[in-house]
């Protein structure tokens, strides 16, 4: 059992993720219900997907049609029911156990007893990292996301924006090749949103990690991705999967563009066409 | 204060009684006052029976200032005036070698060492019974109904006749003692840190589980931390009912030493006086107590970087 684990581990930590054409997660007639007192809630059914490395996925849909729930099946936070589903080659457990993520809750989810800079270094901590490791680490990716010089602050002293900054900052700074996003920006204002969406367009571009990213914004859907995963609820499940091929070094202005507008439009049109369903 | 400095109160040359009742001294002192006030009126109320038959006795006329004088300075009244006990407490506080028999210090010193001995005992006892009940599922069940039914047991009633008991079988001195205050306080510190170690969010949790932290990483990096504030809230409420349990543990003890043993004694010899003024110790020495503990509370907060 253990050696099994260990087995599944090393492969997990082996498989290359850095590769164009690889797929990094594939759900396999995915399904999940959950038991509840007034009855069974299909919350995901047969959903099918693949995700390539260095793909940037956005899952988007109305609240309720599952798109949490299959990021959190991915990261194995949730079980499925039925289907499969495998995460750099292997189940998603075997994938936890390897550390082959980096997860951004809704909220930031600090810990408020930390500094920022020791809330960006717990990962590191729990994975055994040298303490000179832990702080190299730790000023990198907080500079990365702009927060140079608040690591000695606690998290009540930063703004909404930057906490989620350093909950980006923790989920990079044990470098996996994959992240997966649960609507990071979702309780932040529009401006910091644009900002924010900016930079993790940039990190993407520079460091081609795969990113999973949950939103209910169609714009910030079209923005960022390159593979847009429309879903609709009751029962969660996909309904289009829209490429977008936008040039990788787009800046924000492309949102005034022809293209830009359509893929929109195609979203829109995949989301009213889920929710008549449902009439 | 006029209607004048309370229309402008941002004016900075406020005297020190502005200023005090701005604060909580202010306030604090006018109770202490009107409980002074009472004490002395009831100390002449209750003593008065009492004298007024002697007068009636001896046949005395009496006035009333003249009986709300004796009804202070009776030798064993029923209820001392404030002075008499403070009197008492100067002689037996300040005026005694601290390792004498008649000083109070020495008694305070006795119930405080089996006091903190109890408590330390009995926190370690919570946090582990809390720390099993949280981690194992069987645990959880079988003993959280047991911890709460032990408090069903009238332990001050019994704790004169565990304390024979124990005598009995070679335990004496402190460890008794000490052994009824840990029965008393391991009970909300248990209590407390279930639910202080449930307190991390679910988010918080899921966390963890992305980094697969192993149980005991949870626990140092996630639980305690956020079990703190409701240890220390667990823990004040301990230490006042640990040094009652170490009271009532001394009751039996053959009047030896200790302030249970010197109310003992006060109350076999009617020495009211002496009995009020090992209240007030007990009283004080509880304050400073769970004092003590808002103290280490703030210092920990701090370290913690919460709000000021």
């Amino acid at each position: 059992m253990a050696v099994e684990a260990a087995m599944q581990r090393e492969r997990a930590a082996q498989a290359p993720a850095g590769e164009a054409g690889n797929a990094v997660i594939e759900v396999d007639d995915l399904s999940l219900t959950f038991e509840t007192a007034d009855g069974p809630v299909y919350a995901l059914s047969e959903v099918n997907l693949t995700v390539e490395a260095g793909d940037f996925v956005s899952f988007i849909g109305p609240s309720g049609c599952g798109k949490t729930t299959l990021l959190r099946v991915i990261a194995d936070l949730e079980r499925q029911t039925a289907g499969r589903i495998s995460v750099n080659g292997v189940t998603p457990e075997a994938a936890r156990l390897a550390r082959a993520y980096g997860y951004v809750f809704q909220a930031p989810a600090l810990y408020p007893w930390r500094t920022v800079e020791r809330n960006v270094m717990l990962p590191l901590e729990i994975m055994g990292l040298s303490s000179s490791e832990r702080k190299e680490r730790a000023a990198r990716y907080l500079d990365l996301v702009n927060l140079k010089g608040f690591e000695k602050k606690f998290p009540w002293q930063l703004s909404g924006g930057m906490q989620q900054r350093v909950s980006i900052a923790r989920a990079l700074s044990f470098e996996p090749d994959l992240l997966l996003m649960d609507e990071p920006f979702g309780a932040l204002d529009e401006i910091t949103r644009d900002h924010l969406n900016e930079q993790l367009l940039r990190l993407w571009e520079r460091t081609g990690k795969t990113v999973v990213f949950v939103t209910h914004s169609i714009p910030e859907a079209v923005f960022l991705s390159s593979k847009i995963v429309v879903m609709s609820p009751r029962p969660g499940r996909i309904i289009d999967v829209i490429d977008c091929q936008l040039p990788r070094d787009r800046t924000l202005d492309i949102r005034e563009s022809q293209d830009f507008a359509g893929i929109a439009h195609r979203v829109r049109e995949g989301l009213r066409a889920g929710h008549s369903y449902d009439d | 204060m006029t209607t004048e400095a309370l229309a402008s109160p941002q004016i900075p040359t406020r005297g020190l009684l502005s200023r005090a009742f701005a604060g909580r001294s202010g306030p604090l002192a006018v109770v202490c006052l009107v409980l002074l006030v009472l004490w002395y009126l009831g100390a002449v109320w209750l003593n008065a029976p009492v004298l007024i038959d002697g007068y009636e006795r001896r046949d005395v006329d009496w006035t009333f200032s003249q009986l709300a004088g004796d009804a202070m300075a009776m030798e064993r009244p029923i209820l001392p005036a404030p002075h008499q006990v403070a009197a008492e407490l100067d002689k037996s506080v300040l005026g005694t070698k601290i390792t004498s028999k008649r000083s109070l210090v020495y008694h305070a010193w006795v119930t405080l060492s089996s006091t903190l001995l109890g408590f330390v005992m009995g926190t370690v006892l919570g946090v582990v019974l809390a720390v099993g009940i949280v981690h194992v599922k069987t645990l959880d069940r079988s003993l959280l109904p047991w911890v709460i039914a032990s408090q069903t047991i009238p332990i001050l009633a019994i704790a004169p006749m565990i304390i024979v008991v124990l005598g009995n079988i070679g335990f004496t001195g402190l460890v008794p003692k000490a052994l009824i205050s840990m029965y008393l306080c391991f009970f909300p510190v248990t209590i407390g840190m279930v639910k202080g170690l449930r307190a991390p969010d679910p988010l918080q949790m899921d966390l963890m589980r992305t980094y697969s932290a192993s149980t005991g990483q949870v626990f140092r990096k996630l639980r305690w931390p956020t079990s703190l504030p409701f240890l220390f809230a667990s823990l004040k409420v301990a230490i006042a009912i640990s040094l009652v349990g170490a009271i009532v543990g001394e009751l039996p003890t053959g009047a030896q030493a200790g302030i249970g043993a010197r109310l003992l004694v006060g109350s076999y010899y009617g020495q009211t006086v002496q009995i009020w003024a090992a209240l007030i110790v007990a009283a004080v020495l509880a304050g400073l107590l769970v004092a003590a503990m808002g103290g280490l509370e703030r210092l920990a907060a701090r370290r913690m970087g919460a709000r000021p």
